[in-house]
């Protein structure tokens, strides 16, 4: 029997419900502090800044962040490794990077004052979907120099939760840890949780039974489909937490337990929505690249990065009475992004297809090719016991209409490839949906 | 009267074949009978085993997807005409022929065929009202005891 615990307010969620007012007024005047810093110690801001006539003086309210350069990734690799500091080596008490999938990594810079801040919006994370002193989490995001694993350590034990530093992998060990340790909460990726529900009968564990109730997941986009697939398999909560290194790591926006999109720290991070080719800012509602400007990280202020994640802001009011905006799940990225035959086409459109055809969201891969200068797609799919009929003519069937429900939502034409169960790629860290193999 | 056959889904590429017959082996399963439906990029192994349902929890463990499905299994005689006579009788009831295949075991100049019917049941009653040798699969297993 899983227990039933009533939510309860934490006083670290207090600027959570700040009114708008409030919050827009320490939100400039943490701007103002930002621009300021970063002007005065980060050459390229200031260069990009004199290039458009602008000093720090010129931001006098909260619409003035638009006239501000943007900073995208590769700025991190052109100033590789500590161009971006806005502090000096011994303020600077924390580095993280990036595994650099291609070329070279990205470092972040955390003073003691950037660790507090960090702590505190993992702290209101955790508390925003219901956790406490008490509570035992199973922390199953990387540790090392990925930010997941630190990041979410530090904010769970200043909340008084107690920490279980187990890291990723070992799927047979978590499972262990979990049922013997009592775990009530656990942090990893969405996809390594469903890893996790299908390992757990064959190591006799049913997890339905085990005291964990909550999921936080983050790291990769996920749907609403696997939430309710890991809900329905698991019998916990499963929450979307948000965050990027660049900003700070995990924290940068987390559900509350009415599960309708993260709300964004707001205090801490100022949000906006561009459109995608003109980079002009979208009103809320509408949907574009997310644009993130740190409001208090001093050893790395981040002005105005571009986070290639589309979602749109929110300002109606959540039920929980937070007066923070909330963003929309975040299904895509515009560099998951592939175009095929000139049309544009994201995993998260071929993710609903599927789904919409056999139920439940099965393991996929799509994998691109180029044969004789013609683009092909092939989506490897995972027969499932659901679909699977014995006879030729039902699995083809099967393969006919994942084609046309792909075909149907993106207008292209795919290539449906069945394969045996558990022989695509779990991952442990973020999935890898798209293998590109055309040489362009 | 109906036979359990397992079914299970293969790529279509080299050894996908012979992981789960060599899965079977190695737990001393004796295969009865088997045929192997192929398409372009995949294909079904149908199998009759003796302990289906260890089979199929085996198999499971090892990641196959696994389904059951009832067969009918027919004495024939051993005889230019004797599936044509079967043949007929279903025919002309109006019921369809999913597959079919043999046994590979003989007795006494009859063959035993295996079929796969959209309704098994209404074959069952059709096949037996003419008079054709419908075998139980408690019968079958007894006689494959011998082999």
């Amino acid at each position: 029997m899983k227990k039933k615990v009533p939510a309860r307010f934490h006083p670290v969620s207090a600027p959570d419900f700040l009114p708008r007012h409030q919050l827009q007024s320490l939100q400039l005047q943490r701007l103002q502090g930002m621009v300021q810093r970063a002007y005065e110690h980060v050459a390229l801001f200031r260069q990009r800044m004199q290039e458009r006539s602008l000093t720090p003086a010129d931001v006098r309210s909260l619409e003035d962040v638009t006239r501000l350069p943007f900073t995208v990734k590769t700025d991190l690799r052109d100033t590789y490794p500590f161009g971006l500091f806005a502090s000096p080596m011994q303020d600077i008490v924390r580095l993280h990077a990036s595994t650099g999938t291609t070329g070279k990594p990205i470092v972040v810079a955390y003073t003691k004052e950037d660790l507090q801040v960090w702590g505190n919006v993992i702290m209101r994370s955790f508390a925003a979907c219901g956790l406490h002193a008490g509570d035992v989490i199973q922390n199953a995001y990387g540790y090392g120099l990925f930010t997941g694993g630190l990041g979410a350590h530090y904010g769970g034990e200043a909340l008084g939760a107690t920490m279980i530093p187990i890291s990723g992998g070992n799927t047979q060990r978590q499972l262990m840890v979990m049922k013997d340790f009592g775990t009530t909460a656990i942090c990893c990726t969405p996809s390594y949780f469903l890893h996790i529900i299908e390992q757990a009968p064959e190591l006799g564990v049913n997890l339905k039974e085990l005291p964990l109730r909550v999921g936080v997941f983050g790291a990769e986009p996920w749907t609403e489909s696997m939430r309710r697939r890991i809900e329905a398999e698991s019998g916990i909560k499963a929450y979307d937490i948000y965050g990027l290194s660049e900003i700070i790591g995990p924290g940068v926006a987390m559900e509350c337990e009415c599960q309708a999109g993260p709300h964004i720290f707001e205090d801490w991070f100022y949000p906006e929505i561009i459109d995608l080719k003109t980079g002009q800012p979208l009103p809320d509602g509408e949907e574009g690249e997310l644009v993130l400007t740190t409001l208090g990280k001093q050893a790395m202020p981040m002005i105005r990065y571009r986070t290639r994640d589309i979602t749109a802001l929110t300002n109606e009011r959540c039920e929980c009475g937070r007066t923070l905006r909330r963003i929309q799940r975040i299904g895509r990225r515009s560099d998951d992004m592939f175009i095929v035959r000139g049309v544009n086409v994201y995993p998260s459109q071929i993710e609903t297809a599927l789904l919409k055809v056999e139920g439940t969201l099965p393991h996929y891969q799509i994998i691109l090719t180029r044969e004789k200068g013609l683009d092909e797609v092939e989506v490897q799919v995972e027969v499932t016991r659901e679909v699977f009929g014995d006879t030729v003519g039902a699995l083809e069937q099967v393969q006919r209409r994942l084609c046309q429900g792909v075909e149907s939502l993106t207008g292209v034409r795919v290539n449906i490839r069945l394969v045996q169960p558990q022989t695509l790629q779990r991952s442990e860290g973020k999935a890898k949906r798209v293998l590109d193999q055309r040489k362009l | 009267m109906k036979l359990k056959q397992l079914s299970l889904f293969l790529e279509n590429k080299p050894g996908a074949l012979g992981r789960p017959v060599r899965l079977l082996a190695k737990a001393r399963f004796n295969i009865l009978t088997l045929s192997i439906a192929d398409a372009h990029q995949f294909g079904i192994l149908r199998l009759i085993l003796r302990d289906w349902e260890k089979a199929k929890k085996l198999l499971e463990k090892n990641g196959f997807v696994v389904r059951v499905t009832d067969l009918v299994a027919v004495e024939v005689s051993d005889q230019p005409g004797g599936l044509a006579k079967i043949l007929d009788v279903v025919e002309k009831a109006g019921i369809n022929v999913e597959f079919m295949y043999a046994f590979t075991e003989k007795r006494e100049n009859k063959a035993v065929l295996v079929f796969r019917f959209d309704d098994p049941d209404t074959a069952i009653q059709i096949l037996q009202q003419r008079k054709v040798n419908v075998i139980s699969s408690v019968e079958l297993l007894q006689q494959t005891e011998a082999l």
